[in-house]
């Protein structure tokens, strides 16, 4: 009987947690549904267009025409202005995040305690992020302009420019003059995460190290930077991520310029959608590249920063 | 079937659906059909009966396409829907617009790219109703030329805007030149802008040039060339010769006053064409090649005498850049005849009189260029003039090899003018190279 007994347990408990588990799974994808059906429509088939257009021979104006994989790849691989657009972009991503991360922890942590000044300060430093990246970057072009901007004149009369040059009309100046734009433009933004970082940090570790005789820069080195890892990762990945995907800024202060020499990848992928071969196949392939790379340049610095690795042990 | 596999056939048939829909969608647009279907209904004057017309052109003409829109409407029971299209937005809208049958009625386009357009099968095939015309042989023909392929016509003049030679008098009186006489060769036009540089006014230089924009520089260059009497490029806009002998003078002469100090305006090399028009307009410049459309609102509100010429050749001649817009019917009207009712109109000389000469803006109609300008400017005629002479580069991939931004061209012109001058003819080969694609 006892091992009758067992069998019929056996038996019920497993069809029971069946039952209930299909049931369960069933309320859980109801509920699940609407907002998978907006990951696959916005999300998940956009970008499964995409990869299928980079397998294609797709053009602006005349659509499809047929599979040419992996051709479009093999054509940006060989490309010279692909390789170019990809050297600039990794250099100006380089000189953004350096410049802009540091400025914007420097700025946060200056600007992190409640004094009336302060709230004047942070104002101050986070406005331009409320203006757009177009709206800036005309901003900056008419500053930037030598038929009309003021800093043209100024830098001629210093002795800091030629006088047949402009600001944009050399590689290093539309380079210097763009990232001057960005670094004015998103420091506010990136000092605004980074003072939520900082002022997460509970204040009685700095009252502990402040016992244990901790000056500013061990306190920093020790208590800060550590806890404020997440918040770097965070920040970098933004700041890797939008630099890498620069194109608002360029397209309207330099369209590349001069000579291609600060032409971004994405801003290729427009010029050869759009602008001189008007093919989509291609753009769509030199999009999947980017995304890929994205994807791994996230990966790593995500490991390099360690993030996720305290979590999982 | 199992439910997997009855899954698997779902999602397979869903692919296969999603994939016949991308297909269907460029029916028809394959390129490899250049021109469109005739438009075989259309005949004599079209037909006005009411319909509402939609069109798109771009923003560097809105005055005149607003003028001929206005003009229409007023006159006739069809009427046209005008949208303006921002000059970097026109590629994409277009081909977006191709690719989902969503062209409007009536398309008109930077004359340069109407070759593409064309080679794409975006207009309707109208040779018949062209060469219907009464006033056909009176138009110009830059704007039917460049949509015309295997002899089949497809678009017609709509804006025509012309590179002229300008120069300020004032400057030119300073300077001990003949404040009249603009240049007529090559030669005087590098001995005027190097004693305007001579001057030695802070800010005034001889000329300028657009040296990053390719655009700018087809249309103050290649008139040049034209007037000198070579041709920069064959027949079939196939290839290029954007290195023989004319032309090598041609940026010898700019290159000299590159060298020559206050010869080029300061940010020549630089300018992108963003504000090439401003330093003439300030009074900072002595002579230079310049578009008709941006000077004739100077005439009454610069505070300096401006003359006007056409574009000299090396030894002579003249010549000018027939540019600004052609139009068509697109390949997706369902309007044609009423889309040509439009189209002819503006071709007959009372619209062309009405839209163009009555606005001091240029006519296509040759017959209204010489007579239809009496209250005008006296300049405008000197303009107008230049028209026979002007021409219209026709290739299918000019955009590519010319205007867009770090094109071949802008790269020989920036070696030869400011660089190493050795290198055009690998630039020329370069421009070859996209062309004959």
């Amino acid at each position: 009987m006892a091992v009758m007994a067992d069998t019929d347990e056996r038996q019920v408990v497993p069809h029971r947690r069946s039952r209930w588990s299909r049931t369960d799974t069933l309320r859980g994808w109801a509920f699940l549904a609407p907002a998978l059906a907006l990951v696959v429509v916005f999300f998940i088939v956009p970008v499964g267009l995409v990869v299928y257009m980079s397998a294609t021979d797709w053009t602006l104006f005349g659509g499809f025409t047929a599979m040419n994989f992996p051709q479009n790849f093999v054509d940006i691989a060989s490309d010279p202005m692909f390789a170019k657009s990809l050297e600039f972009t990794l250099k100006y991503t380089v000189l953004t995040t350096v410049i802009l991360m540091p400025l914007a922890f420097f700025l946060a942590l200056l600007v992190q305690e409640a004094r009336q000044w302060n709230k004047f300060l942070r104002t101050a430093i986070l406005l331009p992020s409320a203006l757009g990246i177009a709206s800036s970057s005309l901003l900056f072009y008419a500053l930037y302009s030598p038929q009309v901007g003021p800093l043209n004149p100024i830098l001629d009369s210093l002795g800091l420019m030629d006088a047949q040059q402009t600001i944009l009309g050399t590689a290093d100046g539309a380079l210097w003059a763009t990232v001057v734009l960005v670094v004015w433009r998103f420091t506010g933004y990136f000092m605004l995460l980074t003072l939520i970082g900082v002022q997460a940090i509970p204040g009685d570790i700095y009252e502990a190290a402040n016992l244990d005789g901790a000056g500013r820069l061990r306190k920093l080195r020790s208590i800060t930077l550590p806890m404020l890892k997440p918040t770097i990762a965070m920040t970098m990945i933004l700041s890797v991520t939008g630099s890498l995907l620069a194109f608002d800024q360029f397209f309207i202060l330099t369209k590349g310029g001069p000579n291609n020499e600060t032409l971004t990848t994405v801003l290729l992928i427009y010029k050869y959608a759009f602008e001189t071969k008007k093919d989509l196949g291609m753009a769509a392939a030199l999009s999947v590249v980017v995304l890929l790379a994205l994807v791994i340049i996230n990966v790593l610095q995500l490991r390099a920063l360690g993030v996720g690795r305290s979590e999982e042990k | 079937m199992t439910r997997s596999t009855r899954l698997r056939t779902g999602v397979a048939a869903l692919a296969a659906a999603g994939v016949f829909a991308l297909t269907a969608c460029s029916d028809g647009g394959d390129g490899t059909d250049p021109g469109g279907e005739p438009a075989e209904e259309v005949s004599g004057e079209g037909i006005d009966d009411g319909t509402t017309l939609t069109m798109w052109t771009r923003a560097p003409l809105e005055r005149q396409a607003v003028n001929a829109v206005e003009a229409y409407n007023s006159s006739h029971e069809n009427q046209v829907e005008l949208e303006i299209l921002p000059n970097d937005d026109v590629e994409g809208r277009v081909g977006a617009a191709a690719q989902t049958d969503a062209l409007p009625d009536l398309l008109a386009g930077d004359v340069v790219r109407i070759p593409y357009w064309t080679s794409q099968g975006i207009f309707q095939d109208l040779s018949e109703q062209i060469q219907g015309l009464d006033t056909l042989d009176d138009l110009q023909v830059g704007h039917i030329d460049a949509g015309t392929i295997d002899g089949a016509q497809h678009t017609l003049p709509f804006v025509t805007d012309i590179s002229v030679m300008v120069w300020n008098k004032d400057l030119y009186e300073q300077a001990g030149l003949d404040p009249e006489a603009g240049p007529t060769t090559i030669a005087e036009f590098t001995e005027h802008a190097e004693a305007v540089a001579g001057l030695g006014t802070d800010g005034v230089a001889g000329s300028y040039l657009s040296g990053q924009s390719g655009g700018a520089l087809v249309f103050t260059l290649l008139p040049s060339i034209w007037a000198s009497g070579d041709e920069p490029l064959s027949e079939d806009g196939t290839s290029a010769n954007l290195d023989s002998g004319s032309a090598l003078d041609v940026y010898e002469a700019y290159r000299g006053l590159a060298e020559t100090e206050n010869g080029l305006g300061a940010g020549s090399q630089q300018e992108t064409g963003a504000t090439w028009t401003a330093p003439f307009q300030e009074g900072n410049v002595g002579v230079m090649p310049y578009p008709y459309t941006a000077v004739t609102g100077l005439f009454e509100t610069a505070d300096f005498e401006i003359g006007v010429g056409p574009i000299p050749g090396v030894d002579g001649g003249e010549s000018t850049f027939l540019g600004g817009d052609a139009i068509g019917i697109s390949s997706d009207s369902e309007n044609a005849p009423q889309a040509w009712n439009f189209m002819q109109w503006l071709m007959s000389e009372d619209a062309q009189q009405e839209v163009f000469a009555d606005n001091n803006d240029t006519a296509a109609n040759l017959a209204v260029l010489e007579s239809g300008y009496e209250g005008a400017d006296p300049r405008t005629a000197i303009a107008n003039a230049t028209v026979e002479h002007g021409r219209t580069p026709v290739a299918v991939h000019f955009n590519e090899a010319f205007n867009a931004a770090g094109s071949p061209w802008q790269l020989l012109i920036q070696d030869a003018v400011w660089g190493d001058a050795s290198t055009i003819s690998s630039h020329n080969e370069a421009i070859n190279t996209i062309l004959a694609q």
